[in-house]
């Protein structure tokens, strides 16, 4: 305190004119009470992906913060790198639980991504891109479907075989080429086609719940939404699923689209406030994480801003909702040997763990399985590198940290390495693929694994 | 900007992407753990190993460029503000354990390791190294050792100063020396090693360290104390001691920090008590718990109006959640938080806590005490907004105010956090004129032109005294 004010305020601080449009943009969007409450104390530090890395304060979220303050303050330039490192950062929010000061970082970040998207500098491939499956495809179920129907075309027909054998693939950038060889079998029959709109409860009825059934989920993984419903109805709940909900637009959100993903926003607030429900289930880590976020993406509207709290506080995690209030069945593994159980491990699902604060619960329930050896993986609470479309625009980073990840996961020698949302699934599939041991570790959401193992379904 | 032919042979020492002069890596290293303190760098470089450290001192002493040492950027005392502008050398490259000697007892690491990641290696091979500041799983050893940081059982076990024994260091010049070694005894000289410890990077950069360890403790009880009269907990220290048993910890929490921790942990504290006392023991499962039981005694003598011996681990655990919600339900409370450090002998505690309160008082600012009641060291905390220059201001006051009130009752000004640059204009006051031209000789002995880590400690003016009018 000493050296008074006089020394206590920045030194060397050259005159930017603040003419930079986009400067302009981000003081605008920035929220500086949040910058201020940063008091660099670096706690955050050891629980970032990316700056275990690359040991970079840069690339540490008290950097990333003090660079974004450093815009705001007018000391630097949004320049390249400001704008590179900003989507370095894979927006996992481990930095969030680590901080004594409680500084909403995935806020900031949103802030300045939205800001730099404002100004639109996408290279053309990712653009194109974006465009399609940001204002294409996400925001429209019908195109969704279509987008599921020529993938199972594509994947059944044998054209698959044929472009694989082309080399065509070979056309396409390395990750592609790599996630079309993990993608699941896409189905154009979502969960309402296969059970309709709403499912009973097997015994008394503890609660009636709507599932949020996501759009890259109900085309990739509609297997999981059958599982995830039948698993609900087992344990007691009611299940319905509103069929006019739309896309979560987390994936818009993350990537600075912001107004795209507040008008989805409003659209599911009214859709599940009308189907008269006590919760309203997600079993993907990164949809939930944005939905109980609504309030806050809402907060300036309005209109909307009371629906949305209430929205925001009805929605839950399926594996924490099976745990704290449901009939839990009874889960066995069949496939081990008597004196040999099966080894699993989890990989979270880091807005599962770090928004939603679901991270006991899909542990407890992996552990009631009879037959099972739960081990905890070591960093399992770090990021895999997938993080939305993380691995298309940051494909060496991403790289690295999966690398990584899958150290450590076959070090575990599990059998099954189970997650809970859809992008960690594929990158982990992707993971056991690129540095697995090969045939040894299976991978798939933990409610696939436990609906498989009540014990007498089957 | 440093000179084109210096960056290039910087460069060349260390590679192309180890050294950075770009804003978004300046503006990454103009600031560390202190409130609203910030200078941009020149330029930022990452050595990994000593002889590239001596070969950037060699190169920066011919340019005269000014060089920070820094860990991980954890102290709260404006240690690695690079207020000169000039090259901030970062350690974190050079962050590997090169030894651990089971037969000496001793390890050796490079200065860059997180603190935190040591401990735990040490543990696993069934050692301890004692000092744990609140901040080990950010701050290096290097910071540990340049700060002579303490922690939570500095009481029993002394803090940094106690665990090194020998050090590597490059000096301004590029030369290097080597100090002490595997030694418990050694009086060869000066104790250099010693003098290196707390020398916050103003003397050498420090590239390797040797540590003692000591064999863990067997067991360990926790307990805690309220009191609704601040004079019994503060008697109550001061009884622990005399009656001849050292507790691994004793903490201490005052009224405002009680509040505000219950506010955020919701642990249903009595809001009415003056002071907690968190207490523990260690050592033989029978010494422990016959020195459990005396201090339960002495607290009950003393009146506390509760007290609480944890009956396990979960129990234990819970006890500790207060004391650990501390700073972070501080700083939750408002946008700025400063956590200062001033010290008093034990037996003052009580009278140096009222004298803070009546100097928040008097100043209108919100200051909360907690700290290590064993040790004399109490952390006030300032909870402000950087915005409000104002409130600011006051708070400065009042802080000023503060340490003069704890060099009165024979106390220090900083027991942990350093001096750095933040409290360069106090330094006079502690250690008087004469023990500044002892420090700046030695100063000038190791580093003649200044460069390492200027502005710090030795400020360019002593801040006048303040009066202080009581009431
Ligand atoms: C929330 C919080 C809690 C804290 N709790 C405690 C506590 O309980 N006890 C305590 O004592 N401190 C505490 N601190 C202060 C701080 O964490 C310590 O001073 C720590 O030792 C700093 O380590 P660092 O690696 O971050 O060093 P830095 O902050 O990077 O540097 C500190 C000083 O060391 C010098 N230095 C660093 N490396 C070297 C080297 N290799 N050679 C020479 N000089 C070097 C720097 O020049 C600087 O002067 C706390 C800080 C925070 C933010
Ligand atoms: S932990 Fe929070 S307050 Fe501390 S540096 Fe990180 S974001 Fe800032
Ligand atoms: S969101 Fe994840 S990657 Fe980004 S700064 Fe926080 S911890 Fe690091």
């Amino acid at each position: 305190m000493a050296n008074g004010n006089a020394e206590r305020s920045i030194q060397n601080k050259p005159a930017i004119a603040l003419s930079n449009p986009m400067s302009k943009t981000l003081q605008l969007k920035l929220d500086y009470d949040q910058l201020t409450n940063c008091m660099r104390c670096g706690f955050c530090l050891p629980a970032c992906p990316t700056f275990k890395e690359t040991g970079l304060e840069q690339e540490s979220p008290r950097g990333r913060i003090a660079l974004m303050k450093a815009v705001a303050d007018g000391i630097m330039d949004p320049d390249q790198a400001f704008q590179d490192q900003m989507n370095h950062c894979l927006g996992c929010r481990a930095c969030e639980p680590a901080c004594p000061a409680d500084v909403k970082y995935g806020q900031l970040i949103e802030q300045a991504r939205d800001a730099i998207e404002d100004h639109d500098v996408h290279s053309v491939p990712v653009k194109g891109l974006r465009k399609v499956f940001f204002d294409g495809v996400f925001p429209h179920r019908g195109r969704l479907k279509w987008l599921g129907r020529s993938l199972s075309i594509y994947q059944k027909s044998g054209l698959r075989k044929l472009v694989r054998g082309s080399g065509m693939m070979q056309l396409f950038p390395a990750y592609m080429r790599e996630m079309e060889q993990i993608l699941p079998d896409a189905t154009a029959k979502g969960v309402v086609e296969q059970l309709g709109t709403v499912y009973p409860a097997k015994g008394e009825t503890i609660a009636r719940v709507a599932l949020f059934r996501g759009c890259i989920m109900d085309v990739l993984f509609s297997e999981t939404n059958v599982n995830t419903v039948k698993l609900l109805s087992e344990a007691g709940f009611e299940v319905v699923i509103p069929t006019e909900q739309v896309c979560c637009g987390a994936l818009h959100a993350h990537s600075g689209e912001m107004e795209r993903a507040k008008d989805l926003a409003r659209t599911n607030v009214q859709v599940f406030k009308d189907a008269e429900i006590d919760y309203i289930v997600s079993n993907a880590g990164g949809c939930g994480a944005l939905l109980v976020e609504y309030d806050h993406l809402l907060h300036e509207d309005s209109e909307y801003r009371e629906l949305a709290e209430w929205f925001a506080s009805q929605v839950i995690d399926v594996s924490m909702l099976l745990f704290e209030h449901g009939r839990i069945p009874a889960f066995a593994e069949r496939n081990a040997c008597a004196n040999e159980p099966v080894m699993v491990t989890y990989q979270d699902s880091c807005h599962l763990r770090n928004v939603m604060k679901s991270s006991n619960a899909p542990r407890q329930l992996m552990k009631q399985v009879a037959n099972v050896n739960f081990v905890e993986m070591k960093e399992a609470d770090r990021c895999c590198g997938s993080a939305g479309i993380y691995n298309v625009t940051q494909p060496e980073m991403a790289g690295q940290i999966l690398e990584h990840k899958m150290e450590h996961a076959n070090r575990t020698g599990a059998s099954y390495l189970l997650t809970s949302n859809p992008g960690c699934l594929l990158q982990m599939k992707l993971g056991a693929l690129k540095h697995g041991v090969s045939g040894q570790m299976e991978v798939k959401h933990v409610v696939d694994f436990l609906y498989e193992r009540i014990s007498e379904i089957k | 900007m440093l000179d084109r032919v210096l960056t290039r042979k910087l460069r060349q020492i260390v590679g192309e992407e180890n050294f950075r002069d770009d804003k978004e890596a300046l503006v990454a290293h103009s600031y560390d753990g202190t409130p609203m303190l910030q200078s941009l760098p020149d330029g930022v470089i990452y050595p990994k190993d000593t002889y590239q450290v001596a070969e950037i001192m060699k190169n920066l002493a011919f340019y005269s460029v000014p060089v920070v040492s820094r860990g991980s950027g954890s102290n709260l005392c404006g240690g690695t503000v690079p207020v000169h502008g000039g090259v901030v050398m970062v350690m974190h490259r050079m962050n590997q354990i090169l030894e651990v000697d089971l037969e000496n007892l001793t390890a050796t690491v490079q200065p860059g390791i997180i603190t935190a990641e040591f401990i735990t290696h040490i543990e696993s091979l069934g050692l301890f190294y004692p000092p744990d500041p609140s901040s080990m799983r950010i701050s290096t050893i290097g910071g540990n050792i340049a700060e002579c940081s303490g922690g939570l059982r500095g009481l029993k076990y002394g803090t940094t100063k106690d665990y090194v024994i020998g050090l590597e260091a490059v000096l301004a010049s590029g030369e290097i020396i080597r100090t002490g070694g595997k030694l418990m005894k050694d009086v060869a000289g000066y104790d250099l090693t010693k003098l290196l410890v707390g020398s916050e990077g103003t003397l050498a950069i420090i590239t390797e360290a040797t540590l003692k360890l000591v064999p863990p403790p067997k067991s360990k009880k926790t307990m805690l104390a309220m009191y609704k009269d601040l004079y019994g907990a503060a008697r109550t220290v001061s009884r622990i001691i005399e009656a001849k048993i050292i507790p691994a910890t004793l903490e201490f929490m005052d009224n405002p920090t009680i509040r505000v921790v219950d506010d955020f942990a919701k642990l249903g504290l009595p809001r009415d008590m003056e002071a907690i006392l968190l207490i523990e023991q260690d050592g033989d499962l029978e010494a422990v718990e016959r020195d459990i039981e005396r201090i339960r005694e002495i607290c009950e003598a003393e009146s506390a109006d509760r007290v609480e011996v944890a009956e396990s681990r979960e129990h234990a655990e819970k006890l500790l959640t207060a004391r650990r919600s501390a700073f972070t339900a501080l700083a939750r409370l408002r946008p700025t938080t400063i956590l200062e450090d001033a010290t008093v002998p034990r037996s003052k505690i009580a009278d140096m806590v009222l004298r803070i309160n009546e100097i928040a008082r008097k100043y209108n600012v919100s200051i909360a005490t907690f700290g290590h009641a064993g040790d004399g060291n109490l952390h006030p905390t300032a909870t402000t907004d950087a915005r409000d220059h104002d409130e600011v201001h006051r708070v400065e006051q009042a802080f000023e105010e503060i340490f003069e009130a704890a060099i009165e009752l024979g106390g220090t000004i900083t027991g942990e956090h350093g001096v750095g640059l933040v409290k360069a204009p106090f330094l006079e006051w502690k250690i008087g004129k004469t023990g500044i031209e002892v420090m700046r000789g030695i100063k000038q002995a190791f580093d003649p032109h200044n460069l390492l880590n200027p502005g710090k400690m030795f400020a360019k003016e002593t801040r006048k005294r303040v009066v202080i009018t009581r009431g």
